[in-house]
């Protein structure tokens, strides 16, 4: 029981990251029916941001100019870093997916493809292949709740992610822009004919999306800290199965095909050779795939998606 | 007589760089490929001195990209090289030819087909082969651009013709790699793996078709796992379906410790020479454009189009897909086999995303349904990555960026819906002098 709450605590933190990260996918998924193939390296570009961010921050602070407790810093460093990364992810879709809205969507997967290629050596050409190690800004504090070890960060993780997606959620559900969000979901042809901007609301799209992606590269950072331009490709491609898994353009079920994703791989690492890690995740995504095509909370050959 | 007159003077009316167009639009592929020809022996006669007279250090091994982009104030040497070496070679060759050319060319379509493609694949063969062996680095670039022709083309089969975004083909290629090379190290090296060989060694070369037919056969069994889940589904789905099994081959052969794990297989034998790669590639590009024509991929387009309406036409499109499917593992097996006996190295590292982004780069920035864009896409962006080599890292931001503007600007790729056809390419270009002679009555 121990062994499996303990691998539950991991899990939650380890699946908080794919869902952040699937949640983007999904919703331009949702919006313009493509998948953003450089979401996965937005994922990137938000934690070398945010390293950046943090680092100045832990200097300013240092220097005495304007002392900041830690919390402080890392609050302002999601904060500054996901308003950063949503321009990149404005950029991406005015640079790479905008002039292509009338292309076929293999042509648009193609740029997509080149934009997060681009992301990965622009980076490893501007700052060199050291790794970076990100500041360590939370101490961590280790409790044990009945036998199984808790960290601070750990909970950190899993609350700032589940806070962030009760927000997307209400922004969705309650406000104007949500409501414009989920009537283009619905139908990208006509909705434009009523006077929503298509190209407004895709762009806010992947302004939320890349902004989400940016506060899961800080998270991870935190847990991981050790940031290199290929980091967004493994994590970033698992996220995209998680999206899928969920059912395409559905934003609750990429967030818990996210989180199952997290389980999975851990408990699979758990019981098995960790190196057979992949290998077990994928098998399982595939036989879900072939009994339940349409993922979780996908709809078979409808353009009525669920956002 | 009267007629020549008419040309002349329609000649002097135009600017000369129409009549240079006029000129070449007569020269038929035939006296091209003479004119190729010529242009290598040239080389391989005079390259070196040429080269020292010109200051070069030694021949431009690629077109002389490594040299313009380390050492620019060698440009108009290396241009001028490129200039007395290729263009004005071919160019004069194939110009002064041109009527000997047409004539042979009409001569030989008299003959069954299947000559005269013999022919201009024997010539290009020639040239290939001359221009190849100059070094090994050339010998190396020219047999992986014919392994990405076929990995392209198997691939159009699926994304183009069967309409799918299918993203395993990194996954076959692995599946093949490994399958030949296990066979071929089992049964013919003395390793430190498997122990000593199997057969005699002097058989081996004779046994390599089989050993590639048995990496596509090993391919194509894995593509069932791919072929299945996409009877129940299309599109994203099938496109993380495929992803998956890619992965899923990757780490799987990463587990595997007989063949070394992730740190790879070596110690293939080096059979993979030119004249072998050349074959299967032609027949690689043979079978897959008669499949493609064939009433099999006619249904193939009828159910990229319109699944139900085909199944309504008396198409079996489970059939059809599985038979797709399969057809394009086993060439990707093929070529993956190859592969990995031109490079007598492999890792699974190799199999990854990056593979796959090459791999759909190349076709979508040919064209798809298209064999002809296929083989111009692939080797167009592979020679573009040789090309730009020298830039190191930012070799693949000057690609990205190039592959961007070429989507923005030609969405549906360089050739897109283009069918080949060998007979009209090979046919002798009287039609251009008749076109002249047409435009000069006209006025």
């Amino acid at each position: 029981m121990t062994f499996f709450l303990q691998n539950l605590v991991n899990a939650l933190q380890w699946g908080s990251f794919y869902a952040l990260i699937a949640l983007g996918y999904s919703m331009v998924y949702g919006i313009l029916m493509l998948f953003n193939f450089a979401h996965g390296d937005i994922f990137m570009a938000g934690a070398y941001i945010g390293f950046f961010i943090s680092s100045g921050l832990v200097a300013l602070s240092a220097s005495g100019v304007l002392p900041m407790p830690n919390w402080l810093i890392l609050a302002l460093t999601i904060l500054f870093t996901m308003i950063a990364t949503s321009f990149l992810g404005m950029l991406v879709e005015r640079v790479a997916y905008r002039p292509l809205r009338e292309a076929p969507r293999a042509s648009a997967a193609v740029t997509g493809l080149m934009v997060g290629i681009i992301l990965e050596t622009g980076n490893l050409a501007l700052l060199g292949a050291r790794r970076r190690n990100f500041p360590a800004l939370v101490e961590t504090t280790t409790y044990q709740i009945g036998g199984v070890s808790v960290t601070n960060t750990k909970i950190m993780i899993v609350a700032v992610s589940v806070l962030l997606m009760l927000a997307l959620h209400l922004f969705i559900r309650r406000t104007k822009w949500g409501m414009a969000m989920r009537a283009m979901a619905y139908d990208y042809v006509v909705v434009p004919l009523m006077g929503v901007p298509l190209n407004t609301i895709a762009l806010l799209t992947f302004a939320i999306g890349s902004a989400l992606a940016a506060a899961a590269g800080i998270l991870f950072g935190v847990a991981y800290p050790v940031l290199e331009p290929y980091m967004g490709l493994l994590v970033g491609w698992k996220a995209f199965v998680a999206a899928i898994l969920g059912g395409r353009g559905s934003v609750p079920g990429a967030a818990l095909a996210g989180f199952l994703l997290g389980f999975v791989e851990i408990f699979v690492a758990a019981v098995f050779p960790s190196t057979l890690r992949d290998l077990i995740a994928y098998s399982i995504i595939l036989v879900i795939l072939t009994f339940r095509p349409h993922g979780f909370f996908g709809e078979p050959y409808s353009a009525h998606l669920r956002l | 007589m009267e007629v020549t007159k008419d040309i002349s003077s329609a000649r002097e009316k135009s600017s000369w760089s129409r009549r240079l167009r006029e000129q070449f639009a007569q020269v038929p592929l035939l006296g091209w490929l003479f004119g190729l020809l010529v242009a290598v022996v040239m080389e391989y006669l005079v390259g070196y001195p040429l080269a020292r007279v010109l200051g070069l250090a030694s021949v431009p091994a690629l077109f002389g990209f490594e040299i313009i982009f380390r050492i620019p104030t060698l440009i108009p040497s290396t241009l001028l090289y490129i200039l007395l070496v290729y263009v004005l070679p071919t160019g004069l060759v194939a110009w002064l030819g041109s009527s000997l050319a047409n004539k042979l060319a009409a001569r030989l379509l008299r003959y069954p087909l299947l000559i005269s493609v013999v022919i201009h694949l024997g010539l290009l063969y020639a040239v290939l082969h001359l221009w190849g062996s100059f070094n090994d680095y050339r010998m190396i670039v020219l047999k992986l651009t014919l392994i990405a022709i076929m990995l392209t083309l198997s691939l159009n089969v699926v994304n183009g013709y069967m309409g799918e975004f299918s993203c395993s083909h990194p996954g076959f290629m692995a599946l093949g790699a490994y399958a030949a090379s296990v066979f071929t190290v089992l049964a013919f090296v003395h390793d430190d793996v498997f122990g000593l060989p199997l057969l005699p060694p002097a058989l081996g070369p004779f046994m390599f078709p089989i050993a590639l037919i048995l990496g596509g056969l090993v391919a194509a069994l894995g593509a069932v796992l791919v072929a299945i889940p996409s009877f129940r589904t299309r599109g994203d789905y099938l496109a993380i379906i495929s992803l998956a099994f890619t992965f899923i081959v990757k780490s799987f052969i990463e587990n595997l410790e007989v063949v070394g794990g992730p740190r790879g297989f070596m110690n293939q034998p080096p059979w993979a020479n030119l004249p072998t790669v050349f074959v299967w590639t032609v027949l690689c590009v043979a079978v897959i454009h008669n499949f493609v024509r064939s009433t099999l991929g006619k249904a193939l387009c009828a159910v990229r189009d319109d699944e139900t309406a085909a199944e309504a036409m008396t198409v079996n499109t489970r059939r059809t897909k599985m038979v797709a499917f399969l057809f394009a593992a086993f060439w990707a097996g093929v070529a993956g086999g190859l592969f990995a006996h031109v490079m007598r190295y492999v890792n699974p590292g190799t199999f990854g995303v990056l593979k796959l982004s090459e791999v759909l780069a190349m076709v979508y920035l040919g064209g798809l349904n298209s064999v002809v864009g296929s083989i111009i896409g692939a080797v167009s962006l592979q020679l573009l990555m040789e090309a730009l080599r020298p830039l190191e890292i930012l070799k693949w931001i000057a690609i990205a960026v190039l592959l961007i503007l070429i989507m923005i600007f030609r969405p549906t790729g360089l050739v897109a819906f283009t069918e080949m056809d060998v007979k009209s390419l090979l046919k002798p270009k009287w039609k251009a002098v008749e076109e002249v002679q047409h435009a000069v009555t006209a006025d």
